[in-house]
């Protein structure tokens, strides 16, 4: 009776393989080495916890099958057991064991993603500033001198940094593909490192709930060469209207709009928050890592 | 419950009396708490000033002094007062309890007086995040005083109209604890609010 | 505000058709207690009641009625979102739904049900007369009544908190939220909140100062050990909360600064507040949970717990851990490497007493005799299920792999496999182990089965592929989502398992019915043939509990004294001293709920008349004399013998 219960995750895991056409799920379908980074770590953690659910399963099928009442005689009386040193030991020890070596893989690989993305050779990270109001998001890329809403595009083979913020509630910035997520907030500038391996459409989004219109609050990232990257670029320089304070505060107070560009950002006139050595001086893309605000929230601890 | 044990002080006299001197420890150790996060609060927002006055510009120090030298003479007198109480002077327990009580009503007067000279200066409640979380602390702990200023004279009224007896003795001694429990809790404000804000 | 915005929400066909459904439910309650003439009879025995049992009762009969509130939120959202594009709820009915269900589910159903039972169970197997301060337990329940009441009429007037039910600024702050849903959610939680607070400190006086006589902590049933940490977690936590909101509050209705985005607020103060509380909060709803399995595991071994002391101590070391894993319900927030890293080991290291204890149960089996009666059925189906809500757990704890899983329905999987199996499984597990304490009749085992296979199997079917969607990118708290997504087939699935699930729960209630009218009426008072103190005195429960006190000389010391054939309950009967009733704390706490409503509303004349009035409660208490009743020893010896069925 009580197998039945063990047996249903696997039948579920097996539905869910049918049902799901047997595409890759998307976390695991990454296209970068962040997402790659993050995919295997995932990989690596349900092979443990699967080891870990197996021994408990087999332990309760063994009690329930040798030790149920119908097995044993009717004048069988259970022996008072105290504990036992030598096994509650093993099974402290054991997960303690674990839990460092997890903890070392989570070190590694937080380390690993929270950093610029190796392996492009002395290229340096593309920055874009990415920050969301109501439902939208908003691309500048100061590089480059163009912003855009709702859509991204990036290079592929290059590390790309992006500043993430926001001009109203907390949203959360996520191309599952490319990398792990992060919040924007209002009051201080996130950064994600991630670089696109190949070229393609991914889907990106926020992923932390911001009200009303937050479940169409989606854009597509487009991953492409550097040459069609720059060409794009070139394009929406030379033919897009600029993008001044008032247009860009019109752009703020609309909830919804659909794709636009601009030939200018809005970094000059409206600032990312506590990031005032940068963007005064939209050229200079000296990478301070020593930011004032990555503590904050932490002075809580009492 | 209504058993009286001869050998403890009257307010511990009985099962009753003695749980409820404990209950009110948890209780106190839950306002610990609960002013462990108005400080991490204060502290967390000391820095955010906004365009509003940072606290150097806005603490004055003799009011200040004069709030700590009352609420720590009240503190002692309301010691005495259980002094008192427990040698059986009901009488100088109550002019103890009574002092105490117009202590805490005069710093409290001093205080309203100290937050009218902020509103005074344009600095509110609503003015920067410092400004808040400094005006709900003290406000707070405020609030406390003038709870306790109630709560305080309606067991002297009780101990007036019934005498020292098991239960009255026993509200005594727990509002004691309550009136020494908002001292230390000025201690902190004393040292982490307005001594670390002029210096 | 005009009546009419008063009333908006009723615009709203199915809150209009809910609105008079419950309309028509309160006319037919109040027309039916006047018909059967039972308003004095509710009024005495139970609306005016300090008696812990009942008081427990009537916790869990809300909580039960939030469940069914809760219940409907949930299927609502799962059939919702059954197919893409749906169009059964809008965005802003399907925020105000999942932001009540959580906050419903959390702090209205499994909070009472834990307290319920802890009300009931606590004094009995401690040997207590009652709680240490029995008028405090009423003004407790009915504070947490007032708060359940304050939130569910929102969805009536004035509309619901939609923010979700963390209520992260600045989306919950007065410029994005600017209804008045978000100050329900703050006067709600405040007043239910406070009487938790006042739960706590009663609870902690309760099992310090009074269990019986030679019963050390190390003597107690694991499930008092559970209580006492639960208690002393609320007595930390929810001054932390109760600031928070009054700060939510301020903020929102007297403007100031703490969480604005602008004069130097901080919006991820209010995170940090909310999850210090928070997350706290997991283990009050999870440990008491874990104490009801002790004993049912224990209790259907027939063997006594494995490893005792390992149990109380990993119960103390993750009620401290507790404490300290706040930040892993934000890493994406930009902390650094170190920060997330340690904040993932603590969180990690919770797993650690966890398993110890998961295994102790599974030890506790061995070599015992194991029957599958319906709480121990619950107790068997946690271990699996749990377990998977665990480590699902350890790998969110991995900062690095939680970018990927926080926010998704991954981590909406991963908590309902922990709060189900685990809190639900337990507080099931505990109502049908102590019913016939309580009634003194047992409920159907059958129909207890049935609800149980429909509630395992249509929970696995419900939550299961939600973790498979959270892995592909599925976001949680989208009202909708479009066909090429790919997550309509699992999506429906999900919802024929919450379909399974309410069936399961319909059951359930259907037993109560069922066996109120047809189950044998229990007269040993050890139905089970258990092994704590509880099931030494009579069932139902004398209102004085233990006719006499025993003295206790070890753990499980009645099951000893079964076996050895000693009475522990024999003895010359005295005169019982006891408290009387009184209507103070429920008319204070209906005062109370007029205030807070007010209050959301600011009404400050009347939020003025009504502070006031609770004051005036506080001094009515406090210049009362109430010396209490005895209960004369003729009287305890007609009731023993009745209840023995001597009469």
């Amino acid at each position: 009776m009580k197998k039945k219960v063990l047996i249903m995750p696997a039948v579920m895991a097996f539905l869910t393989f049918i049902l799901s056409g047997c595409q890759p799920l998307m976390v695991f379908d990454a296209k970068g080495p962040n997402a790659k980074t993050l995919s295997n770590t995932i990989i690596f953690s349900i092979i443990v916890m699967a080891v870990i659910l197996l021994v408990v399963y087999v332990l309760l099928i063994n009690m329930l099958a040798k030790y149920r009442a119908s097995k044993q005689p009717a004048d069988y009386e259970p022996p008072h057991e105290e504990g036992s040193k030598a096994l509650e030991i093993t099974w402290t020890a054991i997960p303690i064991i674990i839990v460092t070596v997890l903890a070392i893989v989570t070190v590694f690989t937080t380390s690993k993603v929270e950093n610029q993305q190796t392996g492009y050779g002395d290229k340096k990270p593309l920055v874009i500033y990415a920050s969301s109001s109501d439902w939208k998001w908003h691309f500048s890329y100061p590089e480059q001198g163009i912003e855009t809403v709702n859509y991204l595009n990036i290079p592929t083979d290059r590390p790309i940094e992006f500043r993430l913020y926001s001009f109203g509630p907390i949203t959360s910035f996520w191309i599952p593909q490319l990398a792990g997520q992060k919040y924007a907030m209002s009051d201080m500038v996130t950064k994600i490192h991630l670089a696109a391996d190949e070229e393609g459409s991914y889907m990106g989004r926020n992923s932390n709930f911001n009200g009303k219109g937050f479940a169409k609050m989606e854009f597509e990232t487009q991953a492409m060469s550097q040459d069609d990257f720059d060409q794009w670029a070139k394009d929406v320089k030379a033919h897009e209207p600029k993008l001044t304070e008032a247009k860009f505060n019109k752009l703020l107070k609309t909830s919804f709009v659909g794709r636009e560009s601009f030939s200018s950002t809005h970094l000059s006139f409206s600032p990312a928050p506590m990031d005032m050595s940068e963007h005064s001086d939209s050229k200079s893309k000296k990478d301070d890592s020593h930011d004032s605000h990555d503590m904050k929230g932490m002075h809580m601890s009492h | 419950m209504s058993k009286e044990n001869k050998s403890v002080p009257l307010e511990y006299s009985t099962e009753e009396n003695e749980l409820k001197i404990f209950g009110f420890w948890v209780f106190l150790g839950a306002e610990i708490l609960l002013f462990a996060t108005l400080f991490s609060v204060y502290f967390a927002l000391v820095d955010r000033t906004g365009s509003g006055p940072i606290g150097k510009e806005l603490f004055e120090l003799p009011p200040v002094l004069v709030e700590t030298f009352v609420l720590l003479t009240s503190s002692f007198l309301i010691g005495l007062g259980v002094h008192a109480m427990r040698i059986g002077r009901t009488k100088a327990m109550i002019v103890f309890y009574i002092l105490t009580l117009v202590l805490g009503a005069v710093f409290l007067g001093v205080e309203i007086n100290e937050f009218l000279t902020y509103i005074h200066d344009g600095a509110t409640i609503q003015t920067s995040a410092f400004m808040s979380s400094l005006m709900t602390l003290l406000g707070t702990h405020g609030a406390h005083v003038t709870f306790g200023l109630l709560w305080g004279s309606g067991i002297l009224l009780q101990i007036k109209k019934r005498g020292l007896n098991a239960k009255t003795a026993n509200k005594a001694f727990i509002f004691s604890l309550y009136w020494h429990f908002l001292d230390v809790v000025w201690i902190f404000i004393f040292s982490f609010v307005y001594l670390k804000g002029v210096l | 505000m005009s009546m009419k915005e008063l009333f908006a929400p009723m615009k709203e066909p199915m809150i209009f058709g809910a609105g008079i459904s419950i309309l028509v439910g309160a006319i037919a309650i109040v027309v039916g207690l006047t018909y059967f003439k039972k308003w004095g009879w509710l009024y005495k025995n139970w609306l005016t009641t300090v008696d812990h049992k009942k008081i427990g009762v009537m916790y869990i009969f809300v909580a039960l009625i939030m469940l069914f509130r809760g219940g409907i939120d949930a299927l609502l959202m799962r059939a919702q979102t059954a197919i893409p594009e749906n169009g059964l709820l809008n965005a802003e009915h399907y925020n105000e739904i999942f932001t009540t269900h959580g906050l419903i589910m959390i702090i209205f159903m499994a909070m009472p049900f834990i307290i319920g039972l802890m009300n009931i169970v606590i004094p009995l197997q401690i040997g207590a007369r009652d709680v240490a301060f029995p008028r405090l337990n009423a003004l407790s329940f009915w504070l947490f009544a007032a708060g359940a009441g304050l939130l569910n009429i929102s969805f009536i007037i004035g509309g619901s908190p939609n923010a979700g039910w963390s209520s992260y600024f600045p989306l919950a702050g007065i410029e994005f939220s600017p209804n008045v849903g978000n100050n329900y959610y703050a006067w709600s939680l405040q007043i239910s909140g406070l009487g938790t607070l006042m739960t706590g400190i009663n609870f902690i006086t309760t099992i310090v100062k009074m269990r019986a006589p030679g019963m050390t902590l190390m003597k107690m049933p694991m499930f008092t050990w559970s209580a006492l940490i639960t208690n002393i977690i609320i007595t930390f936590a929810f001054p932390v909360l109760t600031v928070a909101l009054a700060l939510m509050t301020l903020d929102r209705q007297f403007g100031t600064k703490f969480f604005a985005m602008q004069d130097g607020g901080m919006d991820m103060l209010w995170a940090n507040l909310f999850w210090v509380w928070g997350h706290p909060e997991v283990y009050i709803v999870i440990l008491p949970a874990f104490g009801i399995f002790s004993e049912v595991i224990s209790t259907f071994s027939r063997k006594n717990l494995f490893g005792y002391t390992s149990m109380v101590f990993s119960m103390i070391a993750i009620s401290l851990l507790s404490f300290m894993v706040w930040v892993h319900h934000f890493y994406t927030m930009g902390h650094g490497v170190m920060v997330n890293g340690i904040f993932s080991i603590t969180t990690m290291l919770i797993a650690v007493p966890t398993g110890v204890k998961i295994f102790n149960w599974l030890l506790t089996m061995r070599h015992g005799k194991i029957t599958f009666t319906t709480p121990m059925l619950y107790a068997l189906a946690f271990i699996p299920i749990f377990t998977i809500g665990g480590v699902t757990g350890v790998m969110l704890a991995m900062a690095s792999a939680d970018y990927q899983y926080h926010n998704t329905l991954f981590l909406v999987a991963h908590f309902h496999y922990v709060l189900i199996p685990g809190t639900v499984f337990g507080v099931l597990a505990g109502y049908h182990f102590w019913w016939p304490k309580i009634f003194g009749f047992r409920l159907n085992e059958k129909l207890g089965k049935s609800a149980f296979w429909c509630i395992v199997v249509g929970f696995n079917v419900a939550f299961f592929p939600l973790f498979i969607l959270g892995l592909d990118g599925y976001a949680r708290r989208m009202y909708t989502y479009s066909a090429d997504t790919g997550y309509g087939p699992l999506s429906m699935v999900s919802f024929i398992g919450a379909l399974v699930l309410a069936v399961g729960f319909a059951l359930l209630c259907y037993n109560i019915y069922y066996s109120f009218r047809h189950s044998p009426r229990e007269l040993t008072g050890d139905p089970w043939d258990a092994r704590s103190l509880e099931w030494a005195t009579q069932s139902p429960v004398p209102e004085y509990n233990f006719a006499i006190v025993p003295h206790i000389n070890q753990l499980d010391e009645f099951w000893y004294a079964k076996k050895e054939g000693r009475d522990i309950t024999a003895g010359q009967y005295e005169r019982i001293h006891m408290p009387n009733n009184s209507g103070a704390p429920m008319w204070m706490a209906g005062v109370l709920f007029l205030f807070s409503f007010f209050f959301v509303f600011s009404v400050w004349s009347l939020v003025i008349v009504f502070g006031i009035a609770t004051l005036g409660f506080m001094a009515y208490r406090s210049f009362e004399k109430d010396e209490g009743h005895h209960i004369e020893v003729a009287e305890i010896e007609a009731t023993e013998r009745r209840l023995r069925g001597e009469l």
